[in-house]
């Protein structure tokens, strides 16, 4: 358990120290590569709750991160042009407020799926969650509104009270800030009530009924509070970018999150933070080089099904101890 | 007379062709033993599914504490007080022997949507589940992962969260099986003190067990209650020698 404490706090430290060198060393670029790691580390953390505590592979977290995305996209167009966005209601470049509209939105469509998927399990259940973002996918492209298949552009970065946001460092800061609270709710809720209950879902739901939890009841929490994190970082990487598109909603970007956690340590606390630091580092010092970069991830992937099924973490700080 | 605790009529369950209960009747009393025999196949089983909500039956009713419980999941049921082994250990397998008796103590505590306190420092769950523990003796046990506990050791935790569960009513499908003969002659004295604290409907193979501790019994062969009254008189009754203790004395 120290050791797994040990691990995180070195990755934490060494994620807030690299773009802190890169501004010395005056290459902000790297500045961006490190919130692109903070943003989908986050994303992944929500997916975590799910996938890692309650043993739910959704592959269709993308239209959680890509309906943050698109709640960050759709405010600033309207506030950037001046148009009501519907019934009155102005837009808004204001980021906490474009948070709280991501995360009410996600949570919104998340009760429905998952009232629906989680009356599956398996294989069925990682199907009809993909069958949901496919849905919302097709939508995006086919809705001409807000640029369709082309996607949306966000002209000016969104604000934030008191802070320069177009600067890369500050918007670092915010998303690194984000990461923090997250990580904090994750480890709370893992040890909560709700958490035990959520664990032994996974293991064992037989066994939750007969002493009286209805596990679907837990999932279903679980499930949406899964998302609202999601689209959070989904907002983010809107503002990283200042660009939104259906990619953000496609079948590659759930296996993307899905492979971050299986990569860094599915259910652990750094997991998705040492998995997407690997995935982003990969991306970039192979992605120079090839174009077929994945296939290298393939094979790592791979090797950590294989040989190591703890990912990253596990083989830093070995099993997963539960009290 | 007192009410039964549970009441079970005319209950009725088919797997296709296959009649798993025919027309059973079943109650248990206050402070009793009831135990449930037959041989294998017979359909114990099924039937404490069908009392716990795991299997809808067919036809037929099932009261526990007066109230007809057909409609109420497996959660609400266990919430009223149903506390049930399994025949084969059931556990949180990842969480150690405390934890898995924590989660019964949670559940009896109410609500489980609580998401801030963490429950390893929360002592009213760690000390109801380490009480539980130490009443089947497993109290050095309490931090071993359950899918590393002997095959007894599972048996005794599975105990330990119904007793956990404060149930109304004990439902142990063969907490026996596999104990050996001390561990078997531990926990006749164990289940003959628990009685005590609610009735307990056993479905038990050792016969000495069944004979040292039941009230009444039971005999269920092919779905049907063949034989059923104080345990003495089942002992001799010719039909049940013949079907399930298989003698020719
Ligand atoms: N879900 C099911 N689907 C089909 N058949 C089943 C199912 N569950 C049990 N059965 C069958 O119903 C019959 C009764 O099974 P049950 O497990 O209740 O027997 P039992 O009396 O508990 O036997 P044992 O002493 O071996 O535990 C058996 O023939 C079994 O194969
Ligand atoms: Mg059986």
């Amino acid at each position: 358990m120290r050791r797994e404490q040990t691990v995180n706090a070195c990755l934490i430290l060494a994620l807030l120290a690299a773009p802190v060198l890169a501004q010395l060393a005056g290459e902000p670029f790297f500045i961006t590569l490190a919130t692109r790691v903070t943003i989908l580390a986050l994303a992944a953390t929500g997916l975590n709750i799910a996938l890692g505590l309650g043993g739910l592979v959704s592959f269709g977290h993308a239209a959680f991160f890509g309906i943050g995305g698109y709640a960050a996209g759709i405010l600033a167009t309207h506030a950037f042009n001046g148009m009501p966005l519907f019934l009155g209601i102005p837009g808004t470049n204001q980021m906490p407020v474009i948070w709280i509209v991501a995360m009410a939105a996600a949570g919104l469509l998340a009760l429905p799926i998952g009232v629906i998927s989680l009356r599956t399990s398996g294989v069925y259940f990682i199907m009809i969650t993909l069958a949901f973002a496919q849905m919302i996918f097709y939508f995006a492209i086919s809705w001409p509104a807000y640029g369709g298949e082309d996607g949306l552009s966000i002209y000016v970065r969104n604000a934030f009270p008191g802070i320069n946001t177009l600067k890369p460092m500050p918007f670092f800061l915010i998303c690194f800030s984000l990461l923090a609270v997250a990580l904090l709710v994750f480890s709370r809720l893992r040890d909560s009530r709700f958490g035990a209950a959520l664990e032994a879902a996974r293991q064992n739901p037989e066994r939750l009924a007969a002493v009286g939890i209805a596990p679907n009841r837990i999932r279903l929490a679980a499930f949406v509070i899964s998302a609202m994190v999601t689209a959070l970082a989904g907002a983010l990487f809107s503002d990283l970018n200042r660009f939104v598109s259906p990619s953000m909603l496609s079948w590659q970007m759930s296996g993307e999150l899905i492979v971050l956690i299986i990569l860094g340590g599915v259910g652990r606390l750094a997991g998705p933070l040492a998995g997407a630091t690997l995935y982003v580092l990969f991306e970039y010092a192979l992605g120079g080089i090839t174009e077929h970069w994945q296939l290298f991830l393939g094979l790592i992937l791979l090797a950590v099904v294989l040989f190591a099924r703890g990912g990253v973490i596990g083989m830093l700080a070995g099993r997963a101890k539960h009290g | 007379m007192a009410e039964p605790v549970l009441e079970i009529r005319n209950l009725s369950k088919s797997f296709g062709a296959l009649k798993a209960a025919v027309g059973v009747n079943f109650d248990l009393m206050p402070g009793e033993i009831h135990a449930l025999i037959g041989p294998n196949g017979a359909g114990k089983t099924t039937l404490i599914h069908q009392i716990a909500g795991t299997l809808t039956p067919d036809e037929g009713e099932i009261r526990f504490l007066g109230k007809d419980v057909r409609s109420l999941s497996v959660a609400e049921r266990a919430r009223m007080g149903l506390g049930r082994t399994f025949q084969v250990s059931s556990l949180a397998q990842e969480f150690s022997a405390l934890r898995n008796v924590m989660l019964a103590v949670q559940a009896r505590q109410g609500t489980s949507f609580r998401f801030f306190r963490p429950v390893m420092s929360d002592p009213s769950l760690t000390e109801p589940a380490m009480a539980a523990l130490q009443r089947v003796g497993l109290q050095d046990r309490a931090d071993v992962p359950a899918a590393e506990l002997s095959h007894g050791e599972r048996r005794r935790l599975e105990i330990a969260i119904a007793l956990a569960l404060e149930a109304r009513v004990f439902l142990l499908d063969e907490p026996m099986a596999g104990m050996g003969p001390d561990g078997s002659r531990e926990l006749t004295a164990f289940l003959d003190e628990l009685r005590h604290q609610a009735p307990i409907l056993l479905v038990e193979h050792d016969m000495d067990a069944v004979f040292a501790l039941a009230d009444r019994v039971s005999v269920l062969v092919y779905g049907r209650v063949i034989a059923s009254g104080p345990a003495a008189e089942i002992r001799r009754h010719p039909a049940v020698r013949e079907a399930y203790l298989g003698e020719g004395a």
